[in-house]
Protein backbone atom coordinates (compact mmCIF):
# COMPACT_ATOMS: atom_id res chain seq x y z
CA UNK A 1 0.00 0.00 0.00
CA UNK A 2 2.04 3.16 -1.08
CA UNK A 3 1.26 6.36 0.83
CA UNK A 4 -1.33 8.53 0.97
CA UNK A 5 0.44 11.65 -0.20
CA UNK A 6 1.82 9.20 -3.16
CA UNK A 7 -1.76 7.86 -4.23
CA UNK A 8 -3.34 9.70 -7.31
CA UNK A 9 -6.43 9.63 -8.72
CA UNK A 10 -7.33 8.62 -12.11
CA UNK A 11 -9.20 10.98 -14.21
CA UNK A 12 -12.54 9.56 -13.73
CA UNK A 13 -11.84 9.34 -10.10
CA UNK A 14 -10.86 12.59 -10.00
CA UNK A 15 -13.78 13.88 -12.02
CA UNK A 16 -16.07 11.55 -9.43
CA UNK A 17 -15.07 13.33 -6.23
CA UNK A 18 -14.85 16.54 -7.61
CA UNK A 19 -18.77 16.22 -8.41
CA UNK A 20 -19.80 14.78 -4.97
CA UNK A 21 -19.29 17.75 -2.83
CA UNK A 22 -22.02 19.08 -5.24
CA UNK A 23 -24.24 16.13 -5.77
CA UNK A 24 -23.94 15.86 -1.96
CA UNK A 25 -25.47 19.38 -1.03
CA UNK A 26 -28.06 19.06 -4.17
CA UNK A 27 -29.33 15.59 -2.02
CA UNK A 28 -29.16 17.23 1.12
CA UNK A 29 -31.13 20.12 0.17
CA UNK A 30 -33.55 18.07 -1.54
CA UNK A 31 -34.41 15.94 1.52
CA UNK A 32 -34.04 18.91 4.03
CA UNK A 33 -36.52 20.80 2.02
CA UNK A 34 -38.67 17.82 1.62
CA UNK A 35 -39.08 17.23 5.31
CA UNK A 36 -39.89 21.14 5.94
CA UNK A 37 -42.42 21.53 3.79
CA UNK A 38 -44.42 18.09 4.45
CA UNK A 39 -44.33 19.82 8.11
CA UNK A 40 -45.52 23.11 6.69
CA UNK A 41 -46.36 23.27 3.30
CA UNK A 42 -46.42 27.06 3.25
CA UNK A 43 -42.57 26.85 4.05
CA UNK A 44 -40.28 29.50 2.30
CA UNK A 45 -36.85 28.90 3.62
CA UNK A 46 -36.30 25.63 1.61
CA UNK A 47 -38.41 25.72 -1.80
CA UNK A 48 -38.82 22.62 -3.31
CA UNK A 49 -37.28 22.01 -6.77
CA UNK A 50 -40.42 22.73 -7.93
CA UNK A 51 -40.93 26.19 -6.93
CA UNK A 52 -37.30 27.12 -7.84
CA UNK A 53 -37.89 25.46 -11.30
CA UNK A 54 -41.04 27.67 -11.77
CA UNK A 55 -39.67 31.03 -10.02
CA UNK A 56 -36.24 30.56 -12.60
CA UNK A 57 -38.19 30.01 -15.50
CA UNK A 58 -40.66 33.22 -14.35
CA UNK A 59 -37.66 35.55 -13.87
CA UNK A 60 -35.62 34.30 -17.11
CA UNK A 61 -38.39 33.90 -19.80
CA UNK A 62 -41.51 35.71 -18.33
CA UNK A 63 -41.76 39.38 -18.29
CA UNK A 64 -42.50 41.30 -14.98
CA UNK A 65 -46.05 42.02 -14.75
CA UNK A 66 -44.96 44.92 -12.73
CA UNK A 67 -42.43 46.27 -15.54
CA UNK A 68 -42.84 44.34 -18.85
CA UNK A 69 -39.10 43.60 -18.53
CA UNK A 70 -37.42 40.08 -18.29
CA UNK A 71 -35.90 40.78 -14.44
CA UNK A 72 -33.54 38.73 -14.51
CA UNK A 73 -31.73 39.67 -17.53
CA UNK A 74 -32.28 43.40 -16.98
CA UNK A 75 -30.67 42.88 -13.47
CA UNK A 76 -28.11 40.36 -14.73
CA UNK A 77 -26.73 43.67 -17.26
CA UNK A 78 -27.16 46.56 -15.07
CA UNK A 79 -24.62 44.22 -12.73
CA UNK A 80 -22.41 42.76 -15.18
CA UNK A 81 -22.08 46.79 -16.48
CA UNK A 82 -21.27 48.29 -13.54
CA UNK A 83 -18.58 45.01 -12.86
CA UNK A 84 -17.45 46.07 -16.24
CA UNK A 85 -16.74 49.42 -15.99
CA UNK A 86 -15.43 49.78 -12.42
CA UNK A 87 -12.62 46.53 -12.75
CA UNK A 88 -11.82 47.67 -16.47
CA UNK A 89 -11.22 51.16 -15.25
CA UNK A 90 -9.35 49.43 -11.80
CA UNK A 91 -6.99 47.04 -14.30
CA UNK A 92 -5.84 50.72 -16.07
CA UNK A 93 -5.20 52.34 -12.89
CA UNK A 94 -3.72 49.35 -11.62
CA UNK A 95 -1.38 48.87 -14.54
CA UNK A 96 -0.36 52.87 -15.29
CA UNK A 97 0.38 53.00 -11.91
CA UNK A 98 1.69 49.54 -11.00
CA UNK A 99 4.34 50.31 -14.16
CA UNK A 100 5.31 53.63 -12.80
CA UNK A 101 5.63 52.26 -9.22
CA UNK A 102 7.76 49.55 -10.33
CA UNK A 103 9.96 50.54 -12.63
CA UNK A 104 10.82 54.61 -11.68
CA UNK A 105 12.16 55.03 -8.10
CA UNK A 106 11.38 58.81 -8.54
CA UNK A 107 7.96 57.88 -8.45
CA UNK A 108 8.03 55.49 -6.32
CA UNK A 109 9.45 57.67 -3.89
CA UNK A 110 6.94 60.58 -4.37
CA UNK A 111 4.08 57.86 -4.20
CA UNK A 112 4.77 54.67 -3.07
CA UNK A 113 3.49 55.75 1.26
CA UNK A 114 0.33 57.88 -0.42
CA UNK A 115 -1.20 54.49 -2.02
CA UNK A 116 -0.28 52.30 0.83
CA UNK A 117 -1.96 54.57 2.73
CA UNK A 118 -5.54 55.24 0.63
CA UNK A 119 -5.09 50.77 0.18
CA UNK A 120 -6.01 50.73 4.18
CA UNK A 121 -9.21 52.60 3.87
CA UNK A 122 -12.00 50.33 4.17
CA UNK A 123 -13.60 51.01 0.92
CA UNK A 124 -17.51 50.51 2.65
CA UNK A 125 -17.14 53.03 5.02
CA UNK A 126 -16.33 55.29 1.39
CA UNK A 127 -19.90 54.14 0.42
CA UNK A 128 -21.85 57.22 2.27
CA UNK A 129 -19.13 59.62 0.79
CA UNK A 130 -19.39 58.44 -2.71
CA UNK A 131 -23.40 58.28 -2.92
CA UNK A 132 -23.00 62.02 -1.64
CA UNK A 133 -20.24 63.14 -3.82
CA UNK A 134 -21.39 60.97 -7.08
CA UNK A 135 -25.21 60.69 -6.77
CA UNK A 136 -27.01 57.65 -6.41
CA UNK A 137 -26.64 56.49 -10.02
CA UNK A 138 -24.06 54.33 -11.92
CA UNK A 139 -20.97 56.37 -10.92
CA UNK A 140 -20.92 55.87 -7.23
CA UNK A 141 -21.14 52.24 -7.71
CA UNK A 142 -18.48 51.80 -10.23
CA UNK A 143 -16.58 54.43 -8.07
CA UNK A 144 -16.68 51.67 -5.40
CA UNK A 145 -15.55 48.75 -7.16
CA UNK A 146 -12.57 50.72 -8.82
CA UNK A 147 -12.19 52.50 -5.42
CA UNK A 148 -12.13 48.52 -3.42
CA UNK A 149 -9.89 46.89 -5.97
CA UNK A 150 -7.35 49.27 -7.88
CA UNK A 151 -4.66 49.84 -4.82
CA UNK A 152 -4.85 46.14 -4.71
CA UNK A 153 -3.90 45.90 -8.31
CA UNK A 154 -1.48 48.60 -8.40
CA UNK A 155 0.51 47.08 -5.30
CA UNK A 156 0.52 43.79 -7.12
CA UNK A 157 1.84 44.97 -10.27
CA UNK A 158 4.36 47.30 -8.46
CA UNK A 159 5.48 44.52 -6.94
CA UNK A 160 5.82 42.12 -10.06
CA UNK A 161 7.38 44.70 -12.04
CA UNK A 162 10.54 45.08 -8.86
CA UNK A 163 10.35 41.33 -9.02
CA UNK A 164 11.29 41.07 -12.88
CA UNK A 165 15.18 40.19 -12.82
CA UNK A 166 17.93 43.41 -12.26
CA UNK A 167 19.77 41.34 -15.19
CA UNK A 168 16.94 41.72 -17.95
CA UNK A 169 16.57 45.50 -17.23
CA UNK A 170 20.20 45.61 -17.74
CA UNK A 171 20.06 43.79 -20.48
CA UNK A 172 17.79 45.82 -22.04
CA UNK A 173 19.90 48.96 -21.62
CA UNK A 174 23.22 47.36 -23.55
CA UNK A 175 20.49 46.95 -26.27
CA UNK A 176 20.13 50.92 -26.44
CA UNK A 177 16.89 51.04 -24.99
CA UNK A 178 15.34 54.22 -23.56
CA UNK A 179 13.36 53.94 -20.13
CA UNK A 180 10.29 54.33 -22.11
CA UNK A 181 11.35 51.50 -24.86
CA UNK A 182 12.21 49.23 -21.40
CA UNK A 183 8.80 49.89 -20.50
CA UNK A 184 7.20 49.38 -23.52
CA UNK A 185 9.02 46.06 -24.58
CA UNK A 186 10.23 44.49 -21.28
CA UNK A 187 8.20 45.12 -18.94
CA UNK A 188 4.16 45.80 -19.74
CA UNK A 189 4.61 42.34 -22.03
CA UNK A 190 5.82 40.98 -18.84
CA UNK A 191 3.52 42.21 -16.18
CA UNK A 192 0.44 42.02 -18.53
CA UNK A 193 -0.15 38.55 -17.90
CA UNK A 194 0.01 39.25 -13.98
CA UNK A 195 -2.51 42.39 -14.66
CA UNK A 196 -4.55 38.98 -15.27
CA UNK A 197 -3.46 37.19 -12.11
CA UNK A 198 -4.27 40.60 -10.39
CA UNK A 199 -7.91 40.76 -11.65
CA UNK A 200 -8.83 37.26 -11.65
CA UNK A 201 -7.82 37.31 -7.43
CA UNK A 202 -9.85 40.79 -7.25
CA UNK A 203 -12.95 39.43 -9.00
CA UNK A 204 -14.44 38.52 -5.30
CA UNK A 205 -13.66 41.76 -4.42
CA UNK A 206 -15.27 43.59 -7.06
CA UNK A 207 -18.48 41.61 -6.41
CA UNK A 208 -18.68 41.93 -2.84
CA UNK A 209 -18.50 45.80 -3.58
CA UNK A 210 -20.58 45.85 -6.11
CA UNK A 211 -23.38 44.10 -4.01
CA UNK A 212 -22.93 46.23 -1.47
CA UNK A 213 -23.64 49.19 -3.60
CA UNK A 214 -26.69 47.61 -5.63
CA UNK A 215 -27.95 46.57 -2.03
CA UNK A 216 -27.91 50.61 -0.51
CA UNK A 217 -29.00 52.24 -3.81
CA UNK A 218 -30.33 50.51 -6.81
CA UNK A 219 -33.24 50.54 -9.13
CA UNK A 220 -31.93 47.26 -10.75
CA UNK A 221 -29.13 44.37 -10.48
CA UNK A 222 -28.48 41.42 -9.47
CA UNK A 223 -27.57 42.65 -5.61
CA UNK A 224 -30.71 44.90 -5.05
CA UNK A 225 -33.20 41.81 -6.28
CA UNK A 226 -31.36 39.38 -3.60
CA UNK A 227 -32.04 42.31 -0.85
CA UNK A 228 -35.67 43.70 -2.37
CA UNK A 229 -37.40 40.15 -1.71
CA UNK A 230 -35.59 38.88 1.11
CA UNK A 231 -38.20 41.00 2.54
CA UNK A 232 -40.59 38.58 1.53
CA UNK A 233 -38.72 35.98 2.38
CA UNK A 234 -38.46 34.68 -1.19
CA UNK A 235 -35.42 32.14 -0.81
CA UNK A 236 -37.07 30.76 -4.45
CA UNK A 237 -35.46 34.06 -5.78
CA UNK A 238 -32.66 34.48 -3.42
CA UNK A 239 -31.43 30.87 -4.32
CA UNK A 240 -31.29 30.65 -7.79
CA UNK A 241 -29.79 34.47 -7.86
CA UNK A 242 -26.44 33.34 -6.01
CA UNK A 243 -26.67 30.45 -8.06
CA UNK A 244 -26.51 32.62 -11.17
CA UNK A 245 -23.72 35.29 -9.53
CA UNK A 246 -21.96 32.52 -8.98
CA UNK A 247 -21.46 30.97 -12.25
CA UNK A 248 -21.26 34.78 -13.62
CA UNK A 249 -18.45 34.91 -11.21
CA UNK A 250 -17.02 31.30 -12.10
CA UNK A 251 -17.12 31.49 -16.04
CA UNK A 252 -15.38 35.71 -16.02
CA UNK A 253 -12.30 33.50 -14.19
CA UNK A 254 -12.12 31.01 -16.65
CA UNK A 255 -12.75 33.31 -19.26
CA UNK A 256 -9.66 35.20 -17.93
CA UNK A 257 -7.16 32.21 -17.39
CA UNK A 258 -7.81 31.41 -20.76
CA UNK A 259 -7.61 34.54 -22.06
CA UNK A 260 -4.13 34.82 -20.64
CA UNK A 261 -3.39 31.27 -22.02
CA UNK A 262 -3.75 32.54 -25.28
CA UNK A 263 -2.40 35.93 -25.06
CA UNK A 264 0.76 34.61 -23.07
CA UNK A 265 2.13 31.32 -23.64
CA UNK A 266 5.42 32.03 -23.26
CA UNK A 267 4.01 32.73 -19.29
CA UNK A 268 2.18 29.59 -19.35
CA UNK A 269 5.59 27.84 -19.25
CA UNK A 270 5.92 24.22 -21.05
CA UNK A 271 2.23 23.81 -20.83
CA UNK A 272 1.68 26.02 -23.57
CA UNK A 273 4.11 24.72 -26.18
CA UNK A 274 4.79 21.78 -27.93
CA UNK B 1 48.24 52.93 -29.49
CA UNK B 2 45.16 54.44 -27.15
CA UNK B 3 43.78 51.56 -24.76
CA UNK B 4 40.10 50.45 -25.17
CA UNK B 5 39.91 50.47 -21.54
CA UNK B 6 42.15 52.62 -18.96
CA UNK B 7 41.55 52.42 -15.30
CA UNK B 8 43.20 54.82 -13.30
CA UNK B 9 43.25 54.23 -9.37
CA UNK B 10 40.30 53.24 -8.59
CA UNK B 11 38.09 52.57 -5.25
CA UNK B 12 34.91 51.30 -4.82
CA UNK B 13 33.36 51.27 -1.20
CA UNK B 14 30.34 50.78 0.01
CA UNK B 15 29.69 52.63 3.20
CA UNK B 16 33.21 51.26 5.34
CA UNK B 17 33.13 48.60 3.34
CA UNK B 18 36.85 48.49 0.98
CA UNK B 19 35.53 46.32 -2.03
CA UNK B 20 38.27 47.65 -4.48
CA UNK B 21 41.71 49.55 -4.16
CA UNK B 22 44.03 50.84 -6.23
CA UNK B 23 43.03 49.06 -9.28
CA UNK B 24 45.29 50.29 -12.71
CA UNK B 25 44.59 49.02 -15.55
CA UNK B 26 45.22 49.35 -19.32
CA UNK B 27 43.40 46.95 -22.15
CA UNK B 28 44.24 47.37 -25.07
CA UNK B 29 41.56 46.49 -28.21
CA UNK B 30 40.89 42.81 -29.05
CA UNK B 31 42.59 41.34 -25.50
CA UNK B 32 40.06 38.74 -24.21
CA UNK B 33 40.96 39.09 -20.20
CA UNK B 34 39.87 36.53 -17.52
CA UNK B 35 39.28 37.61 -14.04
CA UNK B 36 39.69 34.89 -11.35
CA UNK B 37 39.43 35.42 -7.65
CA UNK B 38 38.25 33.87 -4.68
CA UNK B 39 34.47 34.24 -4.43
CA UNK B 40 33.50 38.05 -2.62
CA UNK B 41 36.90 39.58 -3.74
CA UNK B 42 35.42 42.02 -6.24
CA UNK B 43 35.05 40.70 -9.13
CA UNK B 44 31.61 41.42 -9.88
CA UNK B 45 31.71 44.56 -8.16
CA UNK B 46 34.57 45.46 -11.07
CA UNK B 47 32.56 43.87 -13.89
CA UNK B 48 29.80 46.11 -13.13
CA UNK B 49 32.42 49.28 -12.58
CA UNK B 50 32.93 48.33 -16.52
CA UNK B 51 29.06 48.33 -17.24
CA UNK B 52 28.38 51.61 -15.95
CA UNK B 53 25.82 49.43 -13.36
CA UNK B 54 27.92 51.13 -10.32
CA UNK B 55 29.82 54.09 -9.90
CA UNK B 56 33.62 54.45 -8.92
CA UNK B 57 34.28 55.64 -5.21
CA UNK B 58 37.43 57.15 -6.42
CA UNK B 59 39.28 56.87 -9.42
CA UNK B 60 38.16 56.01 -13.06
CA UNK B 61 37.42 54.67 -16.03
CA UNK B 62 38.18 55.50 -19.74
CA UNK B 63 36.63 54.04 -22.50
CA UNK B 64 39.09 55.30 -26.00
CA UNK B 65 40.11 57.95 -23.88
CA UNK B 66 37.04 58.94 -23.01
CA UNK B 67 35.26 58.59 -18.70
CA UNK B 68 32.85 55.78 -19.15
CA UNK B 69 29.31 56.51 -19.52
CA UNK B 70 27.81 56.47 -15.88
CA UNK B 71 24.63 53.76 -17.44
CA UNK B 72 25.08 50.99 -19.34
CA UNK B 73 25.06 50.99 -22.98
CA UNK B 74 25.20 49.72 -26.49
CA UNK B 75 29.05 49.98 -26.32
CA UNK B 76 29.00 47.50 -23.97
CA UNK B 77 27.42 44.17 -24.35
CA UNK B 78 26.43 42.00 -21.16
CA UNK B 79 25.94 37.60 -20.90
CA UNK B 80 25.14 37.31 -17.09
CA UNK B 81 24.79 33.69 -15.56
CA UNK B 82 21.22 33.64 -15.45
CA UNK B 83 18.29 35.58 -16.69
CA UNK B 84 20.34 37.56 -19.88
CA UNK B 85 17.02 36.74 -22.23
CA UNK B 86 13.31 38.01 -22.46
CA UNK B 87 11.22 35.13 -21.85
CA UNK B 88 8.40 36.60 -23.30
CA UNK B 89 9.99 36.84 -26.63
CA UNK B 90 11.00 33.97 -29.44
CA UNK B 91 14.44 33.19 -29.83
CA UNK B 92 14.60 35.46 -33.30
CA UNK B 93 12.48 38.19 -31.60
CA UNK B 94 15.01 38.20 -28.59
CA UNK B 95 17.97 38.63 -30.87
CA UNK B 96 15.74 41.50 -33.26
CA UNK B 97 15.03 43.46 -29.99
CA UNK B 98 18.35 45.26 -30.03
CA UNK B 99 17.89 46.29 -33.75
CA UNK B 100 14.31 47.45 -33.38
CA UNK B 101 15.24 49.42 -30.32
CA UNK B 102 18.33 50.87 -31.64
CA UNK B 103 16.00 51.66 -35.15
CA UNK B 104 12.90 52.39 -33.42
CA UNK B 105 13.09 55.08 -30.38
CA UNK B 106 9.02 55.96 -30.03
CA UNK B 107 7.63 52.42 -30.88
CA UNK B 108 10.16 49.97 -30.38
CA UNK B 109 9.42 48.32 -33.11
CA UNK B 110 9.73 47.70 -36.67
CA UNK B 111 7.68 47.23 -39.33
CA UNK B 112 7.75 46.35 -43.75
CA UNK B 113 11.49 46.20 -44.75
CA UNK B 114 13.37 47.45 -42.15
CA UNK B 115 11.51 44.35 -40.19
CA UNK B 116 12.88 42.24 -43.00
CA UNK B 117 16.19 43.36 -42.88
CA UNK B 118 16.25 43.49 -38.93
CA UNK B 119 14.63 39.44 -39.16
CA UNK B 120 17.64 38.45 -41.54
CA UNK B 121 20.72 40.10 -39.37
CA UNK B 122 19.28 38.15 -36.68
CA UNK B 123 18.82 34.99 -38.37
CA UNK B 124 22.20 35.03 -39.27
CA UNK B 125 23.71 36.20 -35.91
CA UNK B 126 21.49 33.10 -34.18
CA UNK B 127 23.16 30.76 -36.98
CA UNK B 128 26.04 31.82 -36.23
CA UNK B 129 25.59 30.57 -32.26
CA UNK B 130 24.00 27.64 -33.89
CA UNK B 131 20.80 28.32 -32.86
CA UNK B 132 19.48 28.51 -36.29
CA UNK B 133 16.75 25.79 -35.69
CA UNK B 134 15.29 27.21 -32.84
CA UNK B 135 14.21 30.94 -33.78
CA UNK B 136 10.20 30.53 -33.11
CA UNK B 137 10.89 29.10 -29.46
CA UNK B 138 10.87 30.86 -26.53
CA UNK B 139 13.80 31.03 -23.71
CA UNK B 140 11.34 28.38 -21.70
CA UNK B 141 12.30 25.38 -23.84
CA UNK B 142 16.04 25.69 -24.48
CA UNK B 143 18.29 24.20 -22.32
CA UNK B 144 20.86 26.50 -20.17
CA UNK B 145 23.50 26.30 -22.89
CA UNK B 146 21.28 27.03 -25.70
CA UNK B 147 20.17 30.44 -23.50
CA UNK B 148 23.39 31.22 -23.29
CA UNK B 149 23.76 31.11 -26.84
CA UNK B 150 21.03 33.10 -27.02
CA UNK B 151 22.06 35.38 -24.69
CA UNK B 152 25.40 35.94 -26.59
CA UNK B 153 23.78 36.83 -30.10
CA UNK B 154 21.11 38.87 -28.44
CA UNK B 155 24.41 40.91 -27.21
CA UNK B 156 26.80 40.77 -30.32
CA UNK B 157 24.24 41.65 -33.17
CA UNK B 158 24.60 45.51 -31.55
CA UNK B 159 27.93 45.01 -32.41
CA UNK B 160 29.10 46.60 -28.80
CA UNK B 161 33.31 47.06 -29.10
CA UNK B 162 32.94 45.27 -25.68
CA UNK B 163 31.80 42.24 -24.07
CA UNK B 164 31.41 41.24 -20.47
CA UNK B 165 30.90 38.08 -19.32
CA UNK B 166 29.83 37.01 -15.71
CA UNK B 167 30.44 33.33 -14.92
CA UNK B 168 28.43 32.71 -18.26
CA UNK B 169 28.91 29.04 -18.30
CA UNK B 170 29.13 28.95 -14.78
CA UNK B 171 25.33 26.72 -14.68
CA UNK B 172 26.34 24.51 -17.26
CA UNK B 173 27.56 20.76 -17.38
CA UNK B 174 31.71 20.86 -18.09
CA UNK B 175 30.57 19.11 -21.91
CA UNK B 176 28.28 21.67 -23.08
CA UNK B 177 30.87 24.25 -21.15
CA UNK B 178 34.04 22.80 -23.61
CA UNK B 179 31.53 23.90 -27.29
CA UNK B 180 30.82 27.61 -25.36
CA UNK B 181 34.67 27.84 -25.09
CA UNK B 182 35.03 27.54 -28.44
CA UNK B 183 32.19 29.34 -29.39
CA UNK B 184 33.58 32.35 -27.41
CA UNK B 185 36.36 32.28 -29.24
CA UNK B 186 35.01 32.24 -32.62
CA UNK B 187 32.73 35.17 -31.79
CA UNK B 188 35.83 37.04 -30.39
CA UNK B 189 38.06 36.57 -32.94
CA UNK B 190 35.34 36.96 -35.76
CA UNK B 191 33.57 40.78 -34.16
CA UNK B 192 36.66 42.42 -33.51
CA UNK B 193 35.73 42.10 -29.50
CA UNK B 194 37.34 43.47 -26.10
CA UNK B 195 36.28 40.84 -23.79
CA UNK B 196 36.34 40.64 -19.89
CA UNK B 197 35.05 37.20 -18.57
CA UNK B 198 34.92 36.81 -14.69
CA UNK B 199 34.93 32.85 -14.11
CA UNK B 200 35.12 30.87 -11.08
CA UNK B 201 36.47 27.69 -13.18
CA UNK B 202 40.84 28.39 -12.98
CA UNK B 203 41.13 26.28 -15.36
CA UNK B 204 38.67 28.00 -17.42
CA UNK B 205 40.52 31.60 -16.79
CA UNK B 206 43.88 29.95 -17.50
CA UNK B 207 42.70 29.11 -21.04
CA UNK B 208 40.36 30.46 -22.67
CA UNK B 209 41.84 33.61 -22.68
CA UNK B 210 44.95 36.25 -24.07
CA UNK B 211 44.96 37.90 -20.58
CA UNK B 212 44.76 36.62 -16.85
CA UNK B 213 43.80 38.88 -14.15
CA UNK B 214 43.70 38.00 -10.67
CA UNK B 215 41.38 39.67 -8.32
CA UNK B 216 42.53 39.08 -4.63
CA UNK B 217 43.19 41.41 -1.15
CA UNK B 218 46.59 42.84 -1.34
CA UNK B 219 46.70 43.12 2.60
CA UNK B 220 45.00 41.79 5.69
CA UNK B 221 43.60 42.94 8.70
CA UNK B 222 41.76 39.96 10.80
CA UNK B 223 40.00 42.42 13.31
CA UNK B 224 38.48 44.15 10.32
CA UNK B 225 38.46 41.93 7.35
CA UNK B 226 36.49 44.97 5.55
CA UNK B 227 39.00 47.46 5.72
CA UNK B 228 40.96 46.61 2.87
CA UNK B 229 39.71 46.12 -0.49
CA UNK B 230 41.39 43.70 -3.36
CA UNK B 231 43.23 44.52 -6.24
CA UNK B 232 45.15 42.96 -9.15
CA UNK B 233 47.33 40.35 -7.67
CA UNK B 234 49.03 38.79 -10.99
CA UNK B 235 48.49 40.01 -14.37
CA UNK B 236 50.08 38.20 -16.80
CA UNK B 237 50.00 36.97 -20.48
CA UNK B 238 48.07 33.74 -20.49
CA UNK B 239 50.13 31.67 -23.00
CA UNK B 240 53.27 33.15 -21.39
CA UNK B 241 52.42 31.73 -17.92
CA UNK B 242 53.82 29.02 -16.92
CA UNK B 243 52.62 25.64 -15.09
CA UNK B 244 54.47 26.85 -12.05
CA UNK B 245 53.20 30.32 -12.03
CA UNK B 246 49.55 29.05 -12.75
CA UNK B 247 49.73 26.52 -10.15
CA UNK B 248 50.45 28.93 -7.76
CA UNK B 249 47.75 30.90 -8.21
CA UNK B 250 45.67 28.46 -8.28
CA UNK B 251 47.02 27.59 -4.29
CA UNK B 252 46.41 31.58 -3.52
CA UNK B 253 43.20 31.55 -4.68
CA UNK B 254 41.94 28.83 -2.89
CA UNK B 255 43.86 30.37 0.52
CA UNK B 256 42.38 33.79 -0.08
CA UNK B 257 38.85 31.53 -0.35
CA UNK B 258 39.32 29.93 2.99
CA UNK B 259 40.39 32.67 4.75
CA UNK B 260 38.15 35.08 3.65
CA UNK B 261 35.28 32.76 4.67
CA UNK B 262 37.07 32.17 7.92
CA UNK B 263 37.05 35.88 8.07
CA UNK B 264 32.74 36.09 6.99
CA UNK B 265 32.63 34.04 10.40
CA UNK B 266 34.87 35.99 13.08
CA UNK B 267 32.39 39.02 11.80
CA UNK B 268 29.46 37.08 11.96
CA UNK B 269 30.57 36.14 15.82
CA UNK B 270 31.42 39.50 16.58
CA UNK B 271 28.66 40.66 15.52
CA UNK B 272 26.97 37.86 17.42
CA UNK B 273 28.70 38.67 20.36
CA UNK B 274 27.33 42.61 20.11
CA UNK B 275 24.34 41.74 20.12
CA UNK B 276 24.55 39.14 23.31
CA UNK B 277 26.39 41.45 25.67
Amino acid sequence: MKRFINRHPSRGTALFLGLLPFVLLVVLYAVASDVRLTENPNDKLLPSFTTLGETIHRLAFEPSKRSGDIELWVDTWASLRRLGEGVGAAALIGLVFGVGLGALPLVRAGLAPFVASLSLIPPLALLPILFIVFGLEELSKVVLIVFGIAPVIVRSLQQRVQELPREQLIKAQTLAASTWQIILRVILPQVLPRLIDAVRLSLGAAWLFLIAAEAVAATEGLGYRIFLVRRYLAMDVILPYVAWITLLAYVSDLGLKQLSRLLFPWYHGKEGQA
Amino acid sequence: MKPRIKVNNLWKEYGDQVVLERINLEVPAGEFCTIVGASGCGKTTFLRLLLGEEAPTRGQILLDGAPLPAEPGPDRGIVFQRYSVFPHLTVLRNVMLGLELRAAPLMGRLFGSARREAREQARQMLDAVGLGQSLDKYPDALSGGMQQRLALAQSLVMQPEILLLDEPFGALDPGIRADMHQLVRKLWRENDLTVFMITHDLKEGFSLGTRLLVFDKLRHDPQAPQAYGAGITYDLPVERAGQRELAEIAAEVAESEALMSSEACSVEQSKNRGMNP
